[in-house]
C-alpha cells in the first residue's frame, strides 16, 4: 500500500473534507458579521472547530466493524443519561436538558443523533433486509423511547432531529411503503393529542408561525424581522459586513439559530443558491459515500447520518424564511455553537470512515 | 436458520438500499427547490417590499428605563435622590471621524483623556447604533454651547438622564452605599433584557443589596425612525415601572450624632431595636463622598482613597475586625452560669496576677494590687481579669468557643446588606486547620479577657449585645424598615431555646445575674463606667472593653502607661443596651486607637442613649451634669 497518499492512510476523504472547510470558512465569516464584528465570538468559533475537527480525525480512525459492537452499548448508555437528566439535571433557559459532570457540562441528548441511527443500523443489518413487520416495529421503539424522553425536557428541535435521524436509517433499510404511510398518517391524526401535551410556549410558538402578525413585539417579532431581513437582501445582497436590518433592529439569536437572515441579508439570493449548492454537494458526496460502502451496517449508518444533516438545514432554513415552526435547531457548521457542531463533526468523522475501511478490506 | 448472508441476498440488499438513497436523494432535491422559490419569492418578487420596510421606515423598540426607587430614612430623611443632569452622548454610526469629533467638542467644552477612554470601552460593549454616553453632568452653559454648535455635529446629542444623589454625603456612605455604571462582569450577570437602557447598577450597600426592588421594570416605545435615526413618533408605548421606594430602619439624626461624637476618629458605632433586629445606627468612620462613585470616580481620587491611613472605603463596622477586649466577659459569665462553672457567689482571688499551674508566665490584671475576692457581679462591674483566666481555664478552649459561637460569633449575622466578615473565633481545629499548630493552654487564658486571635465585627458584637438585652432570643439585623417578618434561622437559636420551663427559669436567673452586673458597670458604686452613667434617668446596662492593638512584650507593658504611639494606643470598646427592663436599643462603640473604653467609648454610649430614650435636644448638658 505504498502508494497511499497521507490523506488515504488516515482515512480522509478529500472532496468531503474539500466541502466542509469552504462551509466553515463561508460561516465563520458571516458569523463575524453576525456577531456584531467581534473578534473574540470569532475566536471562540474558531477553538470549537479545531476541537471538532480533531474528533473527527479520531473517528475516521474507527473501524464500522468496531463502530456495530459499540452501538447498541452507546445507545443504553445514552437512555440511561436521558434518564438521569430528568431526575436531576441542570436547567438552562427553562428546560432540564444537561449533566453537569464537574468539569463539563454534557448534553446527553445530543449523544443520542449519533446512537439512535447507530442502534438502528446495527439491529436492522442483524437479519436481511428488509426488515420484517415485527422487527420494524421494534425498531420503531428503539427511536420513540429516547425522542420522548428528549421531549419532556422539552427539547422539541433535538428530539426532532433525533427522530428523524433513526427513522431515515429505517427508510434505507426499506421499511414497508404502507407501514410509513401508516406512520405519517398516525402523525397526522395524532397532532391534537401533542397539541394537548405542549407546552405554552411551544403552543405560542405554533400560533406565532401560523400568523406572526398576532404577536407583533413578542414571538412573531423574530419572524417578522427575519423575513424583513431576508427580504431586502435582494438577488446580490447588501454586501459583507452592511446588513442594516440585521445590525439596526434586534434580530434576536442573530448568530445562533437565525444566522441565515443574516446570510441572506448580507449575500442576497447569489449567496443562498451558493450556499445551497455546497450543502447539496456535502450531502451528495455522502450519500454516494454510503452507498458504496461495503457492509450493510455501514451504508444504513451513513446514509442516516447524511439525511439528519439535511434535516438541520431544511429545518433551520425552514424556519428562518418563515416556513416551518420555530424550533430551536442551528444553522449546521455556521451557527454559533459548539454542541451540534462536534456532533456533526464526529458523524462525517464515521462517513469517511465508513467509506474508506471498505477500501483497506477489499483491497 | 440455515445461511441467511447469501451473495443473492447481500446483492438484493445493496439494490434495496440503492434505491431508498436515490429516493431520498430526489426528496431532498425537492425540498431544497421549495426552500429556494420561497426565499426567491421573499427576496426577488417581494424585494421593493421589504426595502421599503427595512430602508425607509424602520421600526425600532426603544427601551424605557424605569425611574430608581428613592431611600429614605426611618425619620423620612431623603437618603438617595435622582436628579436631572445632562449627559453629552453619541451615536457612533452616524459619525465618520470620531477622533476629529473629539477634538471638535474639546473647542467647546471640557473633554479628558479619561472620558475619552471610557467612551471607547463602552464603543466596545454597545452596538453602532446605540447612543454611548461622552460626559455626564452638564452645567447649563455646556449644555448650551453644545446646543447652539449641534448641527455641525451629526450623531451628537444632549440627553437629560436622571443620575443618582445621596444629598447626606459621608455619613451614610457605608450603609447606603452606592451605585455606578455597569460593568462587564455584571453585564453577564443581569437580566438583560430588564436592564436595556440602564446605565448605572447598585455597586454597595443597600443600593446593591435591594437592586431588584429599585430597579424597577423597563418599558417600551415602538418607534417610526427616519433615515438618520431620529424619531418622527411613537407607535406604541408600555410605559416603564418605576422602581420601589425604600425605607431603611436607620435613624439619621442618631446616625448624623454618632458620626459627630466619633470626632473624626477611626472607628465604628452599631445600634440595634433588639426587639426586631432593626438596624438604628451603622457608622463606619471615616466614610467618603459616595456621589463621585456615581459617574466614575477620578483615578488620582480614587488612588487617594486607597492609600489613605484611615482607610475611608473599609466599611468597619461590617469588615473591620477587632478583638472584644473585656467587652467579651458578659458572654463568658452567662455561659459559666448556665454551664455549671461557676455560681454567682462562688469567688476567685484576684492578687493582680494569674499564672498557669507549672508555668512562668505572669498574666497581668489591668489593675495592679489586684480586686481582692472577687465574685462574678464585681468581675464583670470591675473587669476583674483574674477571675476570667481562672474561667477560661476552668472552662477550656472547646467550651468558651461553643458559647461565642452560640452568641453569633464567628459567622455572618446575616445582615441584609452583605459584605460582612465573619470575625474569628479560636478553637483546636481552626488552629490545626489553618495554622498547623496545637493548641497552647495560654491563648485559653489571652481568649478568656478577649484577646489572642478572638476576633469580632462591630455588628457582630452588637448583635449579641442585642440578644443579650433579649435574654437569648436572637435576632437578624436588618437595615430594610419592615414589621419583622425576618426570623433568626434555627442554628442562631438561643441556649435555652429548646429547654424545659425549669431550665428556662434557670436561665432566666442567670440572664438576671449578668444583666445586673452590666448595670452595675455604669451605675454601681466601683462599675469601670460610672462616670459616664452617673444620674441616668432610665436603667441601662454595658461593658467596657479595651483590646490591645498589638502584643506589646511583657516589659514595655510593665513599663507602666508611657506615651505609646497613636498607632499602638489601645482599641476603645464599649457595649450597651437599654432600658434593662424592657430594651429598645442595643450599642456596640469601637474608637479604633481611642485609649480606654471607659474613658472613651462609653460617654459616647451615654449620649446616644440619651438621645435615642429621652428624644432631647441638649444632649450636651445631661451628660456633663
Amino acid at each position: 500500500m505504498g502508494d497511499q497518499s497521507l490523506f488515504q492512510r488516515l482515512h480522509i476523504d478529500l472532496p468531503l473534507l474539500l466541502g466542509i472547510t469552504v462551509l466553515c470558512s463561508l460561516g465563520l465569516v458571516t458569523l463575524y458579521s453576525a456577531g456584531g464584528m467581534d473578534t473574540g465570538i470569532l475566536m471562540r468559533q474558531c477553538g470549537r472547530l479545531i476541537l471538532a475537527f480533531a474528533l473527527l480525525l479520531v473517528f475516521t480512525q474507527i473501524s464500522p466493524a468496531q463502530l456495530a459492537r459499540l452501538s447498541f452499548w452507546l445507545y443504553l448508555a445514552g437512555v440511561v443519561l436521558l434518564i438521569v437528566v430528568l431526575v436531576a439535571g441542570d436547567i438552562g433557559k427553562g428546560a432540564r436538558r444537561w449533566l453537569d459532570l464537574g468539569f463539563l457540562r454534557f448534553q446527553p441528548s445530543e449523544l443520542m443523533k449519533l446512537a439512535v441511527p447507530m442502534v438502528v443500523a446495527w439491529y436492522s443489518s442483524e437479519r436481511s433486509l428488509p426488515p420484517g413487520i415485527w422487527r420494524m416495529l421494534a425498531a420503531c421503539l428503539l427511536v420513540t423511547v429516547p425522542v420522548l424522553l428528549i421531549c419532556k425536557q422539552p427539547d422539541l428541535g433535538t428530539a426532532l432531529l433525533v427522530g428523524m435521524a433513526g427513522f431515515s436509517v429505517l427508510f434505507v433499510a426499506g421499511i414497508n411503503w404502507k407501514l410509513l404511510s401508516g406512520m405519517i398518517i398516525t402523525a397526522a391524526m395524532s397532532t391534537p393529542v401533542l397539541w394537548y401535551f405542549m407546552h405554552d410556549y411551544q403552543r405560542k410558538r405554533v400560533l406565532t408561525f401560523l400568523d406572526p402578525d398576532q404577536d407583533p413585539l413578542g414571538a412573531g417579532y423574530h419572524i417578522i424581522q427575519s423575513t424583513i431581513a431576508i427580504g431586502s437582501g435582494g438577488i446580490y445582497g447588501k454586501g459583507w459586513l452592511n446588513g442594516t436590518q440585521s445590525h439596526l433592529e434586534f434580530l434576536p439569536e442573530r448568530s445562533t439559530d437565525f444566522i441565515f437572515s443574516v446570510f441572506c441579508e448580507e449575500f442576497g439570493f447569489m449567496g443562498v443558491l451558493l450556499l445551497s449548492s455546497l450543502y447539496l454537494f456535502i450531502i451528495g458526496r455522502g450519500l454516494y459515500m454510503a452507498m458504496n460502502a461495503q457492509e450493510t451496517y455501514g451504508r444504513l449508518l451513513g446514509s442516516g447520518l447524511v439525511l439528519t444533516f439535511f434535516v438541520y438545514i431544511f429545518v433551520n432554513m425552514g424556519m428562518v424564511a418563515g416556513q416551518l415552526p420555530v424550533v430551536g435547531v442551528p444553522l449546521p457548521l455556521v451557527s454559533q455553537g459548539g454542541t451540534s457542531m462536534v456532533t456533526l463533526m464526529i458523524s462525517f468523522g464515521m462517513l469517511m470512515s465508513i467509506h474508506s475501511h471498505r477500501r483497506l478490506l477489499s483491497g | 436458520m440455515p445461511q441467511k448472508y447469501t451473495l443473492t441476498d447481500t446483492r438484493q440488499e445493496y439494490h434495496l438500499i440503492r434505491n431508498r438513497i436515490i429516493v431520498s436523494g430526489v426528496i431532498i432535491c425537492l425540498l431544497i427547490l421549495s426552500l429556494l422559490a420561497r426565499i426567491f419569492y421573499l427576496q426577488v418578487v417581494r424585494h421593493d417590499h421589504f426595502t421599503t420596510l427595512s430602508r425607509h421606515n424602520r421600526v425600532k423598540i426603544q427601551p424605557l428605563v424605569p425611574m430608581r426607587g428613592l431611600i429614605f430614612s426611618r425619620d423620612k430623611v431623603l437618603l438617595a435622590d435622582n436628579r436631572p443632569s445632562f449627559s453629552l452622548e453619541i451615536v457612533p454610526e452616524q459619525v465618520k471621524d470620531l477622533d476629529q469629533l473629539f477634538q471638535d467638542l474639546g473647542g467647546v467644552i471640557s473633554i479628558n483623556a479619561q472620558d475619552i477612554a471610557r467612551f471607547r470601552t463602552e464603543l466596545s460593549k454597545h452596538r453602532r447604533f446605540d447612543s454611548i454616553p461622552l460626559r455626564f453632568n452638564l452645567s447649563e452653559e455646556e449644555v448650551a454651547s453644545v446646543s447652539v454648535n449641534r448641527y455641525r455635529y451629526p450623531g451628537v446629542d444632549i440627553v437629560a438622564r436622571l443620575s443618582r444623589y445621596y444629598p447626606l454625603v459621608a455619613n451614610i456612605a457605608h450603609v447606603v452605599g452606592y451605585v455606578g455604571m455597569i460593568d462587564e462582569p455584571e453585564l453577564k450577570e443581569l437580566d438583560a433584557s430588564n436592564y436595556r437602557g440602564t446605565t448605572h447598577i447598585g455597586k454597595l450597600g443597600v443600593e446593591k443589596a435591594y437592586e431588584d426592588i429599585l430597579h424597577g421594570t423597563v418599558g417600551y416605545q415602538q418607534v417610526e425612525v427616519n433615515a438618520q435615526g431620529r424619531v418622527i413618533r411613537v407607535l406604541d408605548r408600555v410605559p416603564p415601572i418605576a422602581g420601589q421606594n425604600i425605607t431603611l430602619s436607620l435613624d439619621v439624626a442618631l446616625q448624623n450624632l454618632a458620626v459627630e461624637l466619633l470626632e473624626n476618629r477611626r472607628g465604628a458605632i452599631v445600634a440595634i431595636d433588639p426587639r426586631d433586629g432593626s438596624v438604628l445606627a451603622l457608622v463606619s468612620a471615616p466614610g467618603y463622598d459616595p456621589n463621585q462613585f456615581v459617574n466614575g470616580i477620578a483615578p488620582a481620587s480614587y488612588k487617594m482613597l486607597l492609600s489613605s491611613p484611615d482607610a475611608p472605603l473599609l466599611n468597619r463596622a461590617l469588615r473591620g475586625q477587632y478583638p472584644p477586649g473585656s467587652t467579651i466577659k458578659p458572654f463568658f459569665g452567662l455561659a459559666a452560669l448556665a454551664n455549671g462553672y461557676r455560681t454567682p457567689a462562688a469567688e476567685t482571688w484576684c492578687p493582680g496576677w494569674f499564672r498557669l499551674p507549672g508555668k512562668e508566665r505572669k498574666y497581668r490584671d489591668w489593675k495592679k494590687g489586684g480586686h481582692g475576692h472577687t465574685n462574678l457581679q464585681n468581675a464583670i462591674a470591675q473587669s476583674c481579669d483574674v477571675y476570667f483566666y481562672n474561667l477560661a481555664v476552668d472552662m477550656g478552649i472547646d467550651e468558651l468557643s461553643h458559647a461565642l459561637w452560640n452568641f453569633g460569633f464567628g459567622r455572618r449575622t446575616g445582615i441584609d446588606i452583605g459584605g460582612e466578615s465573619t470575625g474569628l473565633v479560636p478553637s483546636r481545629e481552626w488552629k490545626k486547620n489553618v495554622l498547623g499548630q496545637a493548641w497552647y493552654p495560654g491563648e485559653t487564658v489571652n481568649v478568656g479577657i478577649g484577646q489572642g486571635s478572638l476576633l469580632v465585627t462591630p455588628v457582630q458584637l452588637a448583635t449579641a449585645v442585642a440578644m443579650m438585652a433579649n435574654r437569648g432570643r436572637a435576632i437578624i439585623p436588618h437595615l430594610l424598615d419592615q414589621a419583622s417578618s425576618l426570623t433568626a434561622p434555627e442554628e442562631n437559636r438561643p441556649l435555652s431555646d429548646k429547654s424545659t420551663d425549669l431550665q428556662r427559669q434557670a436561665m432566666d436567673r442567670y440572664y438576671d445575674e449578668i444583666i445586673n452586673a452590666m448595670g452595675e458597670v455604669v451605675q454601681g458604686a466601683r462599675g469601670s463606667a460610672r462616670a459616664s452613667g452617673r444620674d441616668a434617668p432610665y436603667r441601662y446596662a454595658g461593658k467596657t472593653g479595651t483590646a490591645q492593638v498589638i502584643g506589646l512584650p511583657e516589659d514595655e507593658l510593665e513599663a507602666e502607661k508611657k506615651e505609646v504611639d497613636v498607632e499602638f494606643r489601645d482599641h476603645a470598646l464599649f457595649i450597651a443596651f437599654a432600658p434593662v427592663e424592657n430594651p429598645v436599643i442595643a450599642l456596640t462603640i469601637i474608637v479604633e486607637h481611642g485609649g480606654g473604653g471607659s474613658s472613651t467609648a462609653a460617654p459616647i454610649a451615654r449620649k446616644l442613649l440619651d438621645f435615642h430614650l429621652l428624644k432631647s435636644t441638649n444632649v450636651e448638658n445631661d451628660a456633663d451634669g
